[in-house]
């Protein structure tokens, strides 16, 4: 763990300015100061000092963009507009170091060409975490605590983050292959068809995305 | 400077065998994909036909793909970020694995085309050295020669990018 990531992470410690950030995290776009503030229930000039503190963080990146319909003439000055900045931090308390180690064995996996096999163990870890699911907790909630920032669009439950961008990066075959598997293990786990789940990537996201209902 | 990329897949039977039937069912819809993809710039084709590969003197057991684009990021999300994806989780139905690379790529000018040849020694120079600034790997990327600006992401895309200097250095 380096000290810089504990100060960005630190800089969530306020229950207004995770309020924002959240906000802002979970549109997947940018977002202006006056409906950041609206969704956060406080003041505009709050909601903006809140918002800058995010990007001096690191957490956010502001840009300026043109709200509304009206263009030329008259219609005002650029609005001030923020989005989640790329990056990750992590804290862990005793320093802990898996993702290192997680690069190194998918490398080995690929050298060994044994992805079928990992896909298999992907896909049993899957149904590992579906026997620790509240019983009658929603999907879209499970996949949330995972980490996948569910949200719905077109009739599928769309995934906004890669839990394992890191390494995704590195061995995108290997790593959103293992997804595909975990994300099917856990809905077999859960007693739901897994092939509601499959590879649908789009740039900036998760490579999975599944159908709202079982049925589909 | 724009990006080159060749592959080279090794068949594990015939183009107009049974086994190949769906990969030569896909060349179509993912020959479209590709040209219409943001920072797509060239391919080489072998005809007006989308569903032909590109003839060569390799030998019949090689599928060749050979293409530039205007950045990393943005061959990399027509590679893994597209509908390219599951059809790529296929490889094994379709080739053989081969220990030695099979995908190389280099910097070139922008409005340059390079040959087939050029592209087929970029990978030999690739399995014979491994990564340099001249034969390279997503894996093992080289940035475009300094004094040179890379192009960025398509004109247009993402109306905030063009205001935050931070989104120029966003770059793995």
């Amino acid at each position: 763990m380096s000290s810089d990531d504990l100060g960005v992470v630190a800089a969530l410690n306020d229950p207004v300015r995770r309020a924002v950030y959240e906000y802002v995290i979970s549109q997947g776009r940018e977002v202006g100061r006056n409906e950041a503030a609206e969704a956060a229930g406080v003041q505009r000039t709050l909601a903006a000092f809140h918002l800058d503190k995010l990007v001096e963080a690191g957490l956010l990146e502001a840009g300026f963009k043109r709200l509304g319909e009206k263009t030329g003439p008259g219609s005002g000055r650029p609005a001030k507009v923020y989005r989640r900045a790329p990056g990750e931090w992590q804290v862990s308390v005793p320093a802990r170091d898996y993702r290192t180690l997680a690069l190194v064995l998918a490398e080995a996996v690929d050298l060994l060409g044994g992805d079928e096999r990992a896909e298999e163990a992907a896909r049993r870890a899957g149904g590992r975490l579906a026997e620790r699911v509240e019983p009658g907790e929603e999907l879209e909630e499970t996949l949330r605590r995972r980490g996948y920032e569910p949200y719905e669009e077109e009739g599928r439950l769309r995934l906004r983050n890669c839990p394992f961008h890191v390494l995704a990066e590195q061995h995108p075959l290997l790593v959103c292959s293992m997804n595909l598997s975990l994300c099917q293990g856990l809905l077999e786990g859960l007693g739901q068809d897994p092939a509601r789940a499959r590879l649908d990537p789009r740039p900036g996201e998760c490579c999975v995305s599944l159908s709202i209902n079982n049925e589909n | 400077m724009h990006l080159a990329q060749l592959n080279v897949a090794h068949l594990r039977a015939p183009l107009d065998s049974p086994e190949l039937a769906d990969f030569v069912d896909l060349l179509e819809p993912i020959n479209e994909l590709s040209d219409a993809a943001p920072g797509f710039v060239w391919r080489l084709k072998a005809g007006d036909d989308p569903r032909e590969t590109v003839d060569h003197d390799y030998g019949d057991h090689l599928v060749i793909n050979f293409s530039v684009w205007a950045s990393r990021e943005e061959l990399w999300n027509f590679v893994y970020r597209s509908a390219h994806l599951p059809v790529l989780q296929r490889r094994r139905e379709w080739f053989l694995r081969v220990a030695e690379p099979y995908s190389v790529m280099w910097w070139i000018p922008e409005g340059y085309i390079p040959s087939l040849a050029e592209g087929m020694e970029r990978l030999e120079l690739l399995r014979r050295e491994g990564p340099t600034p001249e034969a390279f790997t997503f894996k093992d990327f080289y940035d475009a020669p300094a004094g040179v600006s890379a192009s960025g992401g398509s004109p247009g895309a993402g109306s905030v990018a063009a205001s935050l200097p931070a989104a120029a250095e966003v770059r793995k």
